[in-house]
């Protein structure tokens, strides 16, 4: 007789992490192509399509690199908040109320101010529309024990209405015709981009910026002590003296604001206006949860995991348009992943040892 | 008036079924320890499973069962990570949402803007729906009110008054304790977690073969994470949570309601994010005390450890 015991493993190495991390994207995109073949997709092609649309061609790189951007900001953001486990799933509201916040100082004082000082503004306006948003889930969690989990979801449904609301109403542009969105925001108060690309390089170094400081913050900081405990231990941080509250609304303004500035960078260096908020996102709130997870809630290694899944979605539209896949592939090919990285941790923790006896 | 108040209540009771039948699939489910997030994403498979059997056989109970047996089967993998992988249960229902809303819009791609020729119509109780206005309100209606209602009472005494509902309740409360009693906690677990999943694919059932009759991508909007809310505000009580869904289905019906007094639309589309919020706060200013949740909700049980 074969007998599988389980039992916990004693010290974790980063090789030993970093190998179970890559095993179990690669046991997930196993169970990818068994879906793709369910669904009558031929997994090889389509995989190899996922792949070859992002990574393979000059143009997939510079898109991919786009939309990494914003999956960096806020994976970066939402690593820290998960650290404190705090389960913020609101990064979509929290980046539309950011871009909204942008676009209104652009479209405000955009013709009057010179770039170098308007686009700081901006991204500033961005970072506390963001912030905003994330710290109603942190009041309501830490003096009133609402699930953060349900309050950030529900505020995503409630900024995307009130986007929706001001584009079609006060906030809609004279020269759209009737159409929704904003009048497109003033020279000045766009970003710069790559030549080539659609890279705006303002928010890519922010991005990147975020992901280093955020790292030094949560390994080498007091503060980042105080929010690992609190993730970790909240016993133990309680008895410690930590605030709670204090740390929650940091965390959670850092985590807003974070989504809140790539909300910005959406507007001002892709779509030039505010439009439909599907259209500004994306699901970049949603995806970037697997960026901060693959990560191993690192802000560091966002920028990574932040490239490898805008690689995904680039290469998801690329298979939408040859293999006529609808939207929605991506979000089969996120979720398996994203179970098979958990279950990678499993087995991170515990090791499997079977005996002949 | 009379006409309006019972077209009103009547569409209300409508809107807060797919609620109901989804709050006591998460009752059922986090009674036994287990929070699942993944309730949205089962929803939408059970919209698209019922929506695609009942298009393509013409038989809604067919595409009912269907989607009843999907939402069992699409649980599992909320059920296996949490339970015998110990994972996280947050980031696990996560996934399950991203899964069953990607596979139910991949699945259903083909079928956006069919109408369905045939559905679940209402039907009529005999001598009760006569009865003046409530006969309309309560007895005049879709066969999934009637379940709804049936499943949540029966959910209760199920919970209160059997000895699996028994176990089921100290499995969340104590389950080194349950352990002891010779009870399998993965097993009742598991057990609750399929159960939660075929009430969610009810729910997706109704939307999709009765409440509209069409499939669209997104058509769940978010009821799944106002059932998760609605399980907090009914404590975890499937008795209270009937007439919480319903109150629910009222804020939906008032967005309707309100629609002609020229209230931007999307205004009155927040409504039921923002009641949910409201809500959750006076239950936290009120009850805090009384909350009533299971005590080891979101904790992985390992066997032998203390």
């Amino acid at each position: 007789m074969f007998k599988i015991r389980i039992t916990g493993r004693k010290t974790i190495t980063p090789l030993r992490s970093f190998m179970t991390n890559v095993s179990a994207l690669a046991a997930g995109l196993v169970a990818v192509s068994i879906i793709f073949l369910f669904c009558g997709a031929n997994p090889f092609f389509a995989i190899g399509k996922i792949f070859s649309g992002s990574f393979g061609s000059i143009y997939g790189i510079k898109e991919t690199i786009t939309k990494a951007i914003p999956l960096i900001l806020i994976g970066s953001g939402l690593a820290l908040a998960f650290r404190a486990k705090f389960w913020n799933i609101g990064a979509e509201g929290q980046l539309l109320l950011g871009a909204a916040f942008g676009t209104w100082t652009g479209l405000a004082w955009g013709s009057v101010l010179p770039s170098y000082i308007i686009i700081p503004l901006m991204f500033t306006a961005g970072f506390v529309g963001g912030a905003l948003c994330g710290l109603i889930p942190a009041v309501l969690k830490v003096k009133f024990s609402i699930n953060e989990v349900i309050s950030t979801l529900m505020l995503n449904y409630i900024c995307a209405e009130f986007i929706t609301m001001l584009i079609v109403g006060p906030w809609k542009g004279k020269a759209r015709f009737g159409f929704p969105g904003t009048d497109n925001l003033p020279a000045s108060a766009l970003l710069g981009v790559i030549p080539g690309s659609r890279i705006h390089y303002a928010t890519l170094i922010i991005a990147l910026l975020s992901a280093v400081v955020l790292c030094v913050i949560v390994y080498k900081t007091r503060f980042g002590y105080n929010v690992r405990v609190i993730g970790e231990n909240p016993d133990a941080g309680r008895y410690a003296g930590i605030d709670f509250f204090k740390t929650s609304l940091i965390v959670m303004a850092v985590s807003g604001g974070a989504a809140g500035i790539a909300g910005v960078g959406e507007v001002a260096g892709i779509h030039h206006y505010l439009g439909y908020p599907d259209a500004i996102s994306s699901g970049y709130g949603f995806t970037a949860i697997i960026v901060a997870w693959l990560a191993k809630l690192n802000p560091l290694y966002t920028i990574f995991s932040g490239i490898f899944f805008a690689g995904i979605m680039v290469g998801g539209d690329a298979i939408q348009i040859s293999l006529g896949l609808p939207a929605a592939t991506v979000d089969i090919v996120n979720g398996t992943l994203l179970v098979f990285l958990i279950m990678g941790d499993f087995f991170l923790k515990n090791k499997a040892v079977i005996r002949n006896r | 008036m009379e006409a309006i108040i019972i077209s009103v209540l009547k569409q209300a009771m409508i809107a807060g079924t797919p609620l109901l039948l989804g709050t006591v699939g998460e009752i059922i489910c986090e009674r036994s320890g287990i929070l699942n997030l993944g309730v949205e994403g089962v929803m939408s498979v059970g919209a698209v499973v019922a929506f695609i059997v009942t298009y393509t056989t013409g038989h809604p109970w067919l595409g009912f069962i269907a989607a009843v047996a999907a939402g069992m089967a699409i649980s599992l993998i909320h059920a296996f990570a949490s339970i015998t992988l110990q994972a996280n249960q947050v980031v696990s229902g996560l996934a399950l949402t991203m899964i069953g809303l990607g596979f139910s819009g991949m699945l259903g791609k083909p079928y956006v803007g069919k109408p369905l020729t045939i559905k679940i119509n209402s039907f009529a109780i005999p001598y009760l729906s006569d009865i003046p206005v409530a006969g309309q309100v309560l007895f005049n209606q879709t066969p999934f009110f009637y379940m709804s209602v049936i499943l949540a009472l029966a959910a209760w005494f199920f919970l209160e008054r059997t000895r699996p509902g028994i176990q089921v309740r100290s499995t969340g409360e104590n389950p080194q304790a349950t352990e002891t009693q010779g009870v399998n906690v993965s097993l009742i677990r598991y057990m609750s977690v399929i159960a939660g999943g075929a009430f969610s694919a009810m729910a997706g059932a109704h939307l999709s073969t009765s409440y509209s009759s069409s499939w669209i991508e997104g058509m769940t909007a978010g009821r799944g994470w106002i059932v998760i809310a609605l399980t907090i505000f009914s404590l975890w009580n499937p008795v209270r949570a009937i007439w919480v869904s319903f109150l629910f289905g009222g804020i939906f019906v008032l967005q309707y309601l309100l629609q002609p007094l020229g209230i931007s639309p999307n205004f009155l589309a927040m409504l039921p994010y923002v009641a949910t919020l409201v809500i959750l706060l006076v239950i936290s200013l009120k009850d805090s005390k009384r909350l009533n949740a299971p005590a080891m909700l979101g904790e992985p049980y390992k066997r032998g450890e203390r």
